[in-house]
């Protein structure tokens, strides 16, 4: 149990600062002294608590790596400050807009009335310039949440911060230490340039494509693409390497703030049990997370407690939100690796016992590539197709690519020659026009893999079935109906969208009766990964636990993969449902999904 | 020779169609073949004694009938270590988490290795889900949920901003593909071709010019293209609009019809038929190709063909292939947006037009060498 102490690290109490909007301040989590000797020290990052917060919405300078930008903040950091409430308690948030735009403040992962949940044009209006609005609601649940902006492009910038809510009774994860990790991802670009980048050329971040010095270099993971290989993504008009929209090219990934080089340090003393609560608050990045030497116990998954289970590695999509404990138990540095998920950079970080301790930090890992279930096409090969990163794809059967490409009665260019859009495969609602560049041939459940890259690292990575939930599913009943839902979009053309259909193009929204339960697949018919979010409800993630699936607020579906999850509509009113990469969701892949009626039966 | 104008378009046209259609005679493996299949753990209809590739992990956990202390795995992982912080009464973390619910649905036996899943309401074979609509209750209550908390006006805005925002957004690309000098024993030109567009997702505004000339001369070809272009199939825009060409004298108008995409191997290419205004018909057939040799170093060949119906004697064309260009061009990208290139160039009249220019005393072939930079912004 979690006693209000623990929290404190005492040597960075000495360091405690004036409390922000009135509210009780604890010692800092993202503390000072992390940033000694190094530029561009960071403000301190309180805690607020109580029951009355102020917040404060604006333009702030932003230091990384030497470079400062404007960013946009709440209360003057990057991350936000953060929010410690507790279980059973009613808070009221002021939310002060000193921006010359709208801005809001979406509580993500938070069970509350639908007016509350920050999205403006679906829950309320936003907040105009000047205007302060109350965020009033009951906390009625535990665990690590985290808070954003819903307007623009403001989460880009800067615009989000923890959210812890403490169990009303015992809290079944026992820690003596605790430390907050905001994972994101920062850019000097401005995040409005950077979308019409993405529109005018597709693969603009991309610095890691297919080249034909890449044929040369020995042990590059694609010497080893065949030839043949390559001219099937040609033909396809797609690219392998195409893992990620916006890359280290531009992003310098952070940890609470901190690039790289200013490592942000979190101090533990050797065998303690250190809390990790890892938020993934980027606006495009997935982070593989490892700590080099040190097993992480996931104990926590957006919020909802799970069956401990022990890993060296886990992928956190964006939006995603992990606790994990780790015990080191030496009197030595470790390094935090978050790379983000195509190899182009990483966030840094570090767990020592004193300051100024390093640990080594390991090199990028070898880029992957996408592979045959990313195509929607797993098992159609005869051979395993087990692997996505090609640096490890040596049981992939190339010479059954061949064959089949021959089969469909093209001559020898592999799989190029299927149809990547073969419409009979679209359900009836879908509409394949032109921002569907791929329909999956035959989507596989993705709740057993790894995430891409992470096939064969050679240590255990989390894998959504490993996900148990620690309590009962709070609903018993067997959905009533099932629902598809369509990941779709166009690549070259950036156009994300649900079912064929841009949110601009004026979709009818997703209707849930009120206390419905539904079982919804999402189906991906694209070569990206989606973490996809459904506000003001938890869903159980259909993983092979019946009665114990984990409890999520996002998943991530792998590309050309599918993943069901089972919903009780137990929420009434008007909530977003969308993919968490900023940029996609700002090109289309969002919906309104309505629970109704409005009154009437227990929420 | 409208004909072979006509079979050139129609191939253009009917290149990104084949691309969408090609191999629906593929076979579908069969769903045995599939070796996830052993994973897909969450079949609709999978009864619940599946093999289950985690039993023995942690179901016993979640059987209740497991004796609190001794055989709760977590004691082996962290749980266990917990304790001294934890309240010390349920070792157990999930006592007092109300497991009684369970089990009414699974009266399991402590030896039953899916005790742990067979609690769920699930544990049946399942029934095949219907996908069906949404019962009549969902369709009930206001349109807009916030409509009755809020000033329906400003959820009105804030809505049209919503939809505009996710997905409906207008951007634009101005690309200087080519901005050359050409050399060319004791004649040196230059060459612009540039494009730019201005829209949203689907119909943009589309400008193209290009031109050519010897330094020290009157340019001696400049159109301008002012084009709609809405896109008609993933990587296909067709095009529609107006050409005019300020040199060479005379000054023509033209109605263009074409359209510009990507093809299978990543071609980019540009087909365009031309109507002028004294009614002569022409096509222009466009075609390149980045190939990267590393990541900034980009070679890209690039070909050229005109076409013509009929001869427009004044302007030195002849009908038919009237001239054929082939370009190799290698640039470095700097910067994505700055690449400066060498390269060369070849061009060759053809037919009739050669012939008009071998009358007019003029070479028929050229050979350039070309240096410039591509911009785009
Ligand atoms: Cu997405």
């Amino acid at each position: 149990m979690r006693k209000s102490s623990s929290i404190l690290d005492r040597r960075a109490f000495l360091a405690g600062t004036a409390a922000i909007g009135g509210a009780a301040v604890f010692a800092p989590l993202l503390p000072a002294w992390a940033q000694s000797g190094t530029r561009g020290l960071k403000p301190d990052m309180p805690t607020l608590s109580g029951e009355d917060i102020a917040l404060r919405i604006g333009h702030s300078p932003f230091t990384v790596g030497g470079r400062t930008g404007q960013a946009v903040t709440i209360n003057g950091t990057v991350p936000a400050p953060l929010i410690r409430l507790r279980e059973g308690q009613n808070v009221r948030i002021a939310v002060t807009n000193t921006l010359e735009e709208d801005t809001s403040i979406h509580w993500h992962g938070v069970l509350l009335p639908f007016q509350m949940d920050g999205v403006p044009g679906v829950s309320f209006p936003g907040i105009r310039p000047g205007e302060t609005f109350v965020y009033e609601f009951p906390i009625r649940h535990a665990g690590t949440f985290w808070y954003h902006s819903h307007s623009g492009l403001q989460e880009q910038l800067g615009h989000y911060g923890p959210l812890i809510f403490d169990p009303a009774g015992a809290d079944p994860v026992a820690y003596d230490r605790e430390h907050v990790l905001v994972l994101s991802d920062w850019s000097f670009m401005n995040p409005h340039t950077m979308l019409r980048k993405l529109k005018a050329m597709g693969d603009y971040f991309n610095r890691q494509q297919l080249t034909v010095a890449g044929l040369f270099r020995t042990g590059d993971p694609e010497q080893q693409m065949p030839l043949s290989e390559r001219l099937m993504w040609d033909r396809m008009r797609m690219d392998p390497t195409d893992i990620a929209d916006i890359t280290g090219t531009t992003y310098t990934y952070l940890i609470n703030g901190h690039g790289p080089q200013e490592n942000w340090t979190g101090l533990f003393r050797p065998g303690e049990r250190v809390r990790l609560r890892v938020i993934n608050a980027s606006a495009m990045t997935v982070f593989n997370v490892r700590i080099p030497g040190l097993p992480i116990t996931i104990v926590q998954a957006d919020g909802n407690n799970v069956r401990p289970v022990k890993v060296d590695e886990f992928q956190i999509s964006v939006a995603e939100t992990y606790d994990a404990i780790v015990e080191p138990a030496d009197d030595r540095a470790y390094t935090i690796v978050a790379e983000s998920v195509d190899r182009s950079g990483m966030g840094r970080g570090t767990l020592a016992p004193r300051m100024g301790m390093t640990a080594a930090v390991p090199p990028l890992r070898p880029r992957p590539t996408l592979g045959m279930d990313d195509m929607g096409m797993a098992g159609m090969g005869h051979g395993s197709m087990g692997g996505m990163d090609h640096g490890s794809m040596s049981g992939m059967d190339h010479g059954a690519m061949a064959a089949m490409g021959q089969s469909g009665g093209m001559t020898g260019m592999g799989m190029g020659d299927m149809n990547m859009r073969d419409e009979s495969l679209a359900p009836p609602d879908m509409k394949v026009g032109v921002g569907v560049d791929m329909i999956a041939m035959n989507p596989q459940d993705s709740v057993g893999k790894p995430g891409l890259g992470l096939a064969n690292v050679g240590h255990k990575v989390l894998v959504y079935t490993d996900l148990v939930a620690l309590e009962p599913n709070p609903d018993p009943r067997p959905p009533s109906r099932s629902l598809e839902i369509h990941l779709t979009g166009n690549m070259e053309r950036f156009m994300w969208s649900f079912d064929g259909r841009q949110f601009s193009e004026v979709v009818e929204p997703i209707r849930f009766a009120r206390n419905e339960r539904v079982r919804v697949t999402l189906v991906n018919d694209t070569m990206m990964q989606h973490p996809i979010h459904l506000h003001g409800h938890f869903f159980e993630v259909v993983n092979g636990h019946p009665g114990h699936h984990p409890m999520k607020h996002t998943v991530n579906v792998l590309p050309g993969s599918k993943i069901t999850f089972d919903l009780t509509a137990d929420n009434p009113g008007d909530w977003a449902f969308h993919c968490h990469l900023l940029f996609h969701m700002h090109a289309g892949m969002f919906n309104v999904v309505t629970v109704r009626p409005l009154d009437g039966g227990p929420a | 020779m409208k004909a072979l104008l006509i079979a050139v378009l129609a191939a253009a046209v009917g290149t990104p169609a084949y691309a969408q259609h090609a191999g629906h005679t593929m076979p579908m493996q069969a769903p045995a073949a599939d070796p996830h299949a052993g994973h897909d753990m969450n079949a609709k209809p999978a009864p619940a004694p599946q093999p289950d590739p985690h039993a023995g992990h942690d179901t016993g956990t979640a059987t209740p009938a497991s004796p609190p202390a001794a055989a709760d795995p977590h004691a082996g992982h962290d749980m266990g270590t917990m304790q001294p912080a934890a309240p010390a009464g349920p070792t157990d973390p999930h006592a007092g988490h109300g497991m009684g619910t369970m089990q009414p649905a699974a009266p399991a036996s402590p030896a039953d290795p899916h005790g742990g899943h067979g609690m769920g309401p699930e544990a049946g074979p399942a029934p095949v889900l219907p996908e069906a609509p949404p019962p009549p209750a969902a369709f009930s209550g206001p349109r807009h949920a916030a409509d009755m908390l809020f000033d329906p006006s400003d959820m009105a805005r804030a809505r049209e901003d919503l939809r505009v925002e996710q997905g409906g957004a207008t951007n634009y690309r101005v690309m200087v593909d080519q901005l050359e000098a050409r050399i060319h024993d004791g004649r040196d030109g230059y060459l612009w071709d540039a494009q730019g567009w201005y829209g949203g997702d689907i119909d943009k505004l589309w400008i193209k010019t290009e031109g050519e000339g010897s330094f020290g001369e009157k340019t001696e070809e400049a159109e301008v293209q002012a084009l709609w272009s809405r896109a008609i199939t993933p990587w296909f825009d067709f095009q529609a609009g107006i050409r005019y060409d300020f040199r060479p004298d005379p000054e023509r108008g033209h109605l263009v019809l074409g359209l510009q995409g990507l093809v299978p191997y990543e071609f980019e290419v540009d087909a365009a038929a031309f109507v002028s205004d004294e009614g002569d018909v022409s096509a222009r057939f466009e075609a390149e190709y980045d190939l990267l040799i590393t990541q900034r170093l980009i070679l890209q060949p690039r070909a050229e063909v005109n076409l013509a119906a009929q001869e427009v004697r004044e302007l030195g064309i002849g009908s038919g292939i009237n001239d054929i260009e082939l370009g190799l061009r290698l640039r470095y990208e700097f910067a994505r947006e700055f690449a400066p290139y060498v390269g060369v160039e070849w061009e060759r009249k053809l037919g009739e037009t050669a012939d008009f220019a071998r009358d007019e005393g003029e070479g028929v072939d050229d050979l350039f060498f070309v240096t410039g930079v591509r911009i785009w912004f």
